[in-house]
């Protein structure tokens, strides 16, 4: 018995000792994850002087935060980043789960070839083709707007697919009851096939707003002004500018731009594991 | 990213083609519904085509041609801008230059976003906390990024040559050593990518089925056995996707080489679509810019195949 127990309570704290070595190695790793943030967020509250001589102590001050608002366009830069992005992902959605309702529920010649058209597409890089782009999009006169930034994109082959996973999922048995109901295609499509595939439709939109807020390269190249610059091609200018040396005014608009997106994040987190998994393990 | 639903898509393609088939025996009307199409469909297919198609064709008949100041086409060259790309020296460091960076961004984002998986696999008080932070990286944009990083590796103010000066160890040049600067942009690409592969390796641990640890327990195989013999095998299909999205990722890389080292220094992190960047918008050269487009093109295209292929087959378990 004395034996039994003091087995027991060895093994008991054993337990202790390799939680303990657990709790330290996450800690650690979570400390390597938003190590870089957590110095950006620091800085932001010093003031640069201290930051430059590379001080990490100082009176904290929300100074960076005022000058950075007030003298730069960094709210500017937000407003531009979510109303490209919004209109981004509404348009994504609805075309993307049109595109895909053709593929599942509508019968036409042609309609296999269409969808290995749409999967070829997922070869083709944009970084390739941003130079036809351009000229495109010049001759348009849309550079320098808005639309240069949403209408591209209004559509993607990713999200059509996506849609359609989930759409081959809704019973056959519901098309045939609206179909005796006499619901047409877009009743179907809006009353229905929408509402039965909420989840699925959020994770794209959540991907899809987070990918148009993150996009760089194509803002950067067709936006000049602050009027319609998003935070990427912002931050860029920021940083290019002047302002280069100010690094805590710089950190603390970094700061400013990444919180709307990690709030998406934690909010989107449960759609978008699940939308994850859906594609990668089966 | 996130391609692998196409193996489904192809997978269902013939699954679709099937029921409709059965429909087809139910003697439902099998009419057209082509009116529609053209109004579910027409939209996509429009932007598609003006976006995506005609720019492919345009970029890849540029590319077989010299072209002016302002990108239009002048004398037909045929495939003379690929054979004298592929001969120049400094096309091939670019490239060379790009293998490097995403391979060490492959590797690296793989192994950490494992461990941290793994990590966070464990049934802990507060590991919920710990795997939001794990995730987190997913929501910091490029221009962010590039922002702590830049902070990260400054020489003077940065925290690292802050940490070697405490320590007596010698203070790098993080940015300006052609090989650092090559590690500072692979691992500022590393740590953007931990929180999504954090977040697809992590999903796919949890459909481990806990029984086959349990098992292994009780026969008293080490936690590195259970790692290399039961979670990897497990989760390979999700290893070999967020791998390959990662690798097609890397390939396509701008906004931090743009934002951290602008190609130098030295043309050490001129990565391939920085050059493409320079040749057209910067040089004016838009006839090596796209030759070089349909370059990374048949890279990406490769890729892509591969992952099609590979995924279809479900990578063995």
């Amino acid at each position: 018995m004395d034996i039994a127990n003091s087995s027991q309570r060895i093994g008991k704290h054993k337990f202790k000792i390799s939680n303990f070595l657990q709790y330290l190695l996450l800690i650690i790793l979570a400390l390597i994850v938003i190590g870089p943030f957590l110095l950006g967020l620091w800085t932001s509250f010093l003031p640069t002087s201290s930051i430059t001589k590379g001080s990490l102590a100082g009176s904290l001050t929300f100074d960076n935060y005022v000058t950075a608002v007030q003298t730069t366009p960094v709210l500017r830069y937000l407003l531009n980043s979510f109303i490209v992005s919004i209109i981004r992902t509404v348009g994504e959605v609805l075309l993307c789960s049109m595109a895909a309702y053709a593929f599942v529920f509508l019968k036409f010649k042609g309609r296999n070839f269409i969808f290995y058209l749409f999967l070829a597409t997922m070869m083709l890089p944009f970084e390739a083709e941003v130079i036809p782009n351009f000229m495109t999009v010049k001759s348009m006169n849309l550079l320098n707007t808005y639309s240069v930034m949403i209408i591209p994109f209004l559509t993607s082959a990713f999200g059509t697919f996506m849609l359609r996973q989930s759409f081959l999922q809704i019973p056959t048995d519901l098309k045939e009851e609206s179909d005796v109901e006499g619901l047409s295609h877009f009743q179907f499509y809006w009353h229905v096939v929408l509402p039965y595939s909420k989840i699925t439709l959020l994770t794209l939109a959540a991907y899809s707003f987070l990918s148009s807020w993150n996009e760089y390269l194509w803002p950067m190249l067709t936006t000049f002004s602050d009027q319609y610059r998003t935070v990427q091609a912002g931050l860029r200018q920021m940083q290019s500018t002047e302002t280069f040396n100010n690094w805590g005014m710089i950190m603390a608009s970094a700061v400013i731009v990444v919180i709307p997106t990690l709030i998406i994040l934690f909010v989107g987190q449960h759609f978008f594991k699940s939308g994850l998994n859906d594609g990668s393990v089966k | 990213m996130l391609k692998s639903f196409d193996n489904k898509a192809l997978e269902e393609l013939n699954d679709s083609n099937a029921s409709e088939n059965e429909r087809a025996k139910k003697g439902l009307k099998k009419r057209s519904d082509f009116g529609y199409a053209v109004l579910f469909l027409g939209p996509s297919l429009l932007l598609l085509g003006v976006f995506v198609f005609y720019p492919m064709i345009k970029t890849l008949y540029m590319s077989l041609f010299l072209t002016n100041n302002f990108g239009q086409t002048t004398i037909f060259v045929g495939l003379k801008n690929y054979t004298s790309l592929l001969t120049s020296a400094s096309f091939l460091a670019s490239l060379s230059s790009t293998f490097i960076y995403v391979i060490g961004v492959m590797v690296l984002t793989i192994v950490l976003g494992l461990a941290l998986a793994v990590f966070a696999n464990q049934k802990l008080k507060g590991i919920q906390f710990f795997r939001t932070i794990f995730s987190s990286t997913m929501g910091v944009s490029v221009s962010v990024a590039a922002i702590f990083f830049l902070f990260v590796f400054n020489p003077t103010t940065g925290l690292l040559n802050q940490m070697a000066g405490l320590l007596h160890l010698p203070q790098l040049n993080w940015m300006t050593d052609p090989n650092l600067a090559m590690i500072t942009v692979i691992v500022s690409t590393v740590w953007m990518n931990l929180g999504f592969t954090f977040l697809v390796l992590f999903g796919a641990l949890q459909a481990v089925p806990r029984s086959l640890y349990d098992a292994a327990d009780i026969e008293g195989a080490s936690k590195s056995y259970q790692l290399f013999k039961i979670t990897i095998p497990m989760i390979s299909p999700s290893l070999f996707f967020v791998g390959i999205v990662t690798l097609i990722g890397a390939f396509k890389s701008f906004g931090l080489i743009d934002l951290m080292t602008a190609g130098g220094p030295n043309n050490a992190t001129n990565l391939l679509v920085y050059r493409i960047y320079q040749d057209a918008f910067l040089n004016g050269n838009y006839s090596q810019a796209s030759t070089e487009s349909i370059v990374l093109t048949i890279i990406i295209a490769v890729m892509t195949i591969i992952q099609f292929k590979v995924l279809e087959k479900r990578v063995n378990y």
